[in-house]
């Protein structure tokens, strides 16, 4: 891989105590930057965190006793609101196939451009650059601060430090509140906590959120990518050779040197080793070393390096988004060819358009109507004085409607069954008519009759049919009667 | 032990020193914050293990400063279970078992609390849902020995059968074989009588033996007789078994089955509860 400096044979790697076992943080100081990919990362973090915070007080009109809110997780209540959907907790699915979604996506769109969730769109990397952000306009830019935290403390720095991480806290308390937002009634919950109303778990969850918030946006930053991060370690592993990556052109940029006004390009690189990039960097890294895990993909060594060049009177790109097999290509000074459409990206894309057209077929066919017939187990059929055979039957219609709704219900299957349920007919027959209240689920217990002569064998398949006289809807549940058979 | 330690020429990390098959790793060290963690969790540790049950010893365990069980958990949510039941106990206490079943609401409460209590009392005998088994009465069809209303349900419930309490009901079928009240040919004769009646069409052999010696508790015609809990014979229910060898034996040695007196055993409430649950468990009048 690289060439290998031999220090020692045979020497414990802690013997004379040359190294620290643990190192102590670097602590890094981003500094500014403008450009292309700046301007980018800010337009992403307005609309990431403007629809983090504001989705909650969107208001959808559903009805009478029922949450106006747009976007709301009725935990107690057990409903899922989105919009004009429902979800009731037996379609818990569509959640699985919203992550198998998002998994496939980030698949997709890190095989096609690197780790741009990681640099744009990632919560901690967005609130980590919120926090910055803060940090800079009370402290100042990249030196004002080193020079601050060199200082010893004085008015000035209590001041600057206590004003950034009340900030910071107010940010982290936002945050929280709104999560919890999306679990209860937005302007109810507000004033609730505001007036010490609230439940102990709003409080809880509040406080836990600002304090991770806070922890990992102002404190942890670059190490929760570095260290905590699983995707970080994954992210590597979607890339091919065509994949766009942050790149520093070292056949371009090298051998690097300072450069004075005036003297000539001719046998050196364009870097002039002004560490721009090392210092915008909020991972701290220097991309010149090549692609390193630290490399969230933020491109602002771009927007820096770029800008120098520009002063310079040089192209720009001297690091820039290329892929692996094009900086190959170019070293050796053939053209390059950008492969966006390949195996990889065309089935990570069919497989997004699958399972996006599954979810949205899923949630538009939805069944509003939902019945279960649960069999008694115990007896399996019970014998009557008259020689007849009777199953039990447990019967639940879920009305996910917020309407009453009239069904009949009707035997098929045994021609001789009939049917009593309890609470409704209590005579025997084939047919039923009921009523189900609005967003219930409703329970009968039915008990099937067949005479003896009609119970051929210890199983014979029975079904019941359920029809909506209003819409025609119909559904069949097919069961068995038991029997003692032959 | 290491073998040959190299320095990376990029990040200057030395590696282990080891190589595997040509692989070798950086020995990078660990943040500090991340033995900083560490500690905290063995802090936390430490403060757990003074506070819960943590450390058993030969015979038991610690109990830890907060003197928290499981057992003890489940104890309080039972009661406040319980607590939160009081309305409904205390309505189903206050009312009788008619109108328990008129009130849907209490009816509700009343099946639920009468299927775990006939879970926990009568499934061992009885079976669960009420199935029976040889000797143990089928509750969830129409044929009853006592009589299957809601009252009478109650009552069986509450004084069992032939059980240690002086209101429980008591009857005696006499042992026509052992006591040689019958000869063998007679017993055979009346078995195949009274098999004959489940079809509707009875023979002549045994029928005036019938008439003398079991009419009397059984019905003229079999139907049964509730005051003495004789059984129905002209159904095709047997509580004992159906076929010929057990009708004999039946007759022979006769049958006392014993229930217990539930009254005092548990409370009134539930009573009433397992009485309700019972009755509605298909065959009841």
């Amino acid at each position: 891989m690289n060439e290998a400096i031999q220090v020692e044979d045979a020497v414990s790697s802690t013997a004379g105590g040359k190294r620290p076992l643990y190192a102590p943080r670097v602590p890094i100081y981003p500094k500014r930057v403008s450009g292309t990919f700046r301007r980018i990362k800010w337009i992403a973090l307005v609309v990431l965190l403007g629809i983090y915070y504001l989705l909650p007080w969107v208001r959808w009109e559903r009805g009478v006793g029922v949450p106006d809110q747009a976007v709301l997780i009725d935990m107690p209540a057990r409903r899922a609101y989105f919009f004009f959907i429902e979800i009731w907790p037996q379609e818990i699915y569509f959640l699985t196939g919203l992550l198998v979604l998002a998994a496939i996506g980030l698949f997709f769109a890190t095989a096609l451009a690197g780790r741009v969730w990681c640099g744009y769109a990632c919560p901690q990397t967005v609130w980590t650059d919120l926090f910055m952000w803060v940090e800079r306009v009370i402290e100042g830019d990249r030196n004002a601060r080193i020079k601050l935290d060199r200082k010893p403390m004085s008015l000035n720095k209590a001041a600057r430090k206590i004003a950034k991480h009340a900030t910071w806290l107010l940010i982290a308390f936002l945050t929280g509140g709104a999560w919890i937002m999306y679990f209860n009634d937005a302007p109810t919950v507000v004033r609730d906590i505001f007036t010490l109303r609230a439940s102990e778990t709003v409080y809880f969850f509040v406080g836990l959120f600002t304090a991770t918030t806070y922890l990992l946006a102002g404190w942890a930053r670059e190490q929760v990518c570095t260290y905590m991060c699983p995707y970080a370690r994954f992210q590597a592993a979607m890339f091919d050779e065509e994949t766009l990556i942050v790149t520093y052109q070292d056949w371009r940029g090298e051998p690097r040197g300072r450069h004075k006004k005036g003297q000539s390009w001719e046998g050196r690189g364009h870097c002039v080793d002004c560490n721009q990039c090392v210092a915008v960097c909020p991972m701290g890294i220097d991309i010149r070393d090549g692609q390193q895990l630290e490399c969230i993909g933020c491109a602002l060594c771009i927007d820096a390096c770029n800008g120098v060049m520009g002063k310079l009177g040089l192209p720009g790109e001297l690091i820039t988004y290329d892929t692996e097999a094009n900086q190959k290509a170019r070293r050796e000074g053939r053209p390059p060819r950008y492969r966006l459409v390949r195996p990889r990206t065309i089935i990570y894309a069919l497989l997004l358009v699958i399972a996006a057209g599954a979810l949205l077929w899923g949630v538009t066919f939805r069944p509003s109507l939902e019945i279960n017939v649960l069999r008694d187990r115990s007896p399996l059929f019970v014998t009557l004085s008259d020689g007849s055979i009777r199953n039990g039957y447990t019967f639940k219609i879920l009305n996910m409607t917020r309407r009453a709704r009239d069904f009949t219900l009707d035997l098929s299957g045994v021609d001789t069954a009939t049917m009593k349920v309890i609470g409704l007919d209590e005579a025997q027959t084939r047919r039923v008519h009921f009523a189900v209240k609005p967003d219930t689920v409703a329970s009968y217990r039915i008990y099937v009759r067949v005479p003896r002569a009609a119970v051929t064998d210890e199983q014979m398949p029975l079904n019941f049919v359920l029809n909506e006289q209003a819409t025609g809807e119909s559904t069949i549940y097919r069961t068995v009667f038991r029997g003692p058979g032959e | 032990m290491p073998t040959k330690i190299e320095k990376d020429a990029i990040t200057g990390t030395e590696t282990t020193g080891h190589e595997w098959d040509g692989i070798k790793e950086l020995n990078t060290p660990l943040p500090r914050w991340w033995l900083y963690v560490f500690a905290a969790c063995v802090v936390w540790a430490i403060g757990y293990m003074i506070l819960y049950p943590s450390w058993p010893s030969l015979s038991g365990h610690t109990d830890g400063l907060l003197n928290w069980s499981m057992r003890a958990e489940i104890v309080d949510r039972m009661a406040e279970a319980r607590a939160a039941q009081k309305t409904f106990y205390d309505q189903i206490e206050a009312s009788t078992v008619e109108q328990i079943q008129s009130d849907p609401e209490l009816l509700n409460f009343a099946l639920a609390g009468g299927r775990a209590a006939f879970a926990d009392n009568c499934a061992p005998c009885h079976g669960a849902g009420g199935a029976g088994a040889k000797g143990y009465p089928n509750l969830a069809d129409d044929d009853w020995l006592w009589g299957g209303d809601l009252e009478t349900i109650y009552t069986t419930v509450r004084y069992g059968i032939r059980a240690d309490n002086e209101d429980t009901r008591v009857s005696d079928m006499p042992r026509f074989g052992a006591d040689e009240l019958l000869e063998p040919d007679e017993i055979d004769a009346v078995a195949d009588y009274v098999l004959s009646l489940s079809s509707g069409k009875p023979i002549e052999r045994g029928a005036d033996i019938f008439a003398e010696n079991c009419a009397a508790c059984h019905g003229e015609k079999g139907e049964g007789g509730r005051e003495f809990g004789a059984p129905r014979l002209s159904d095709g229910i047997w509580l004992y078994g159906g076929d010929k060898k057990t009708v004999v034996e039946t007759i022979t040695n006769a049958r006392r089955g014993v229930m217990p007196a539930w009254i005092g055993r548990l409370d009134g409430s539930t009573l009433k509860m397992v009485a309700v649950y019972v009755h509605g468990l298909g065959g009841g009048e």
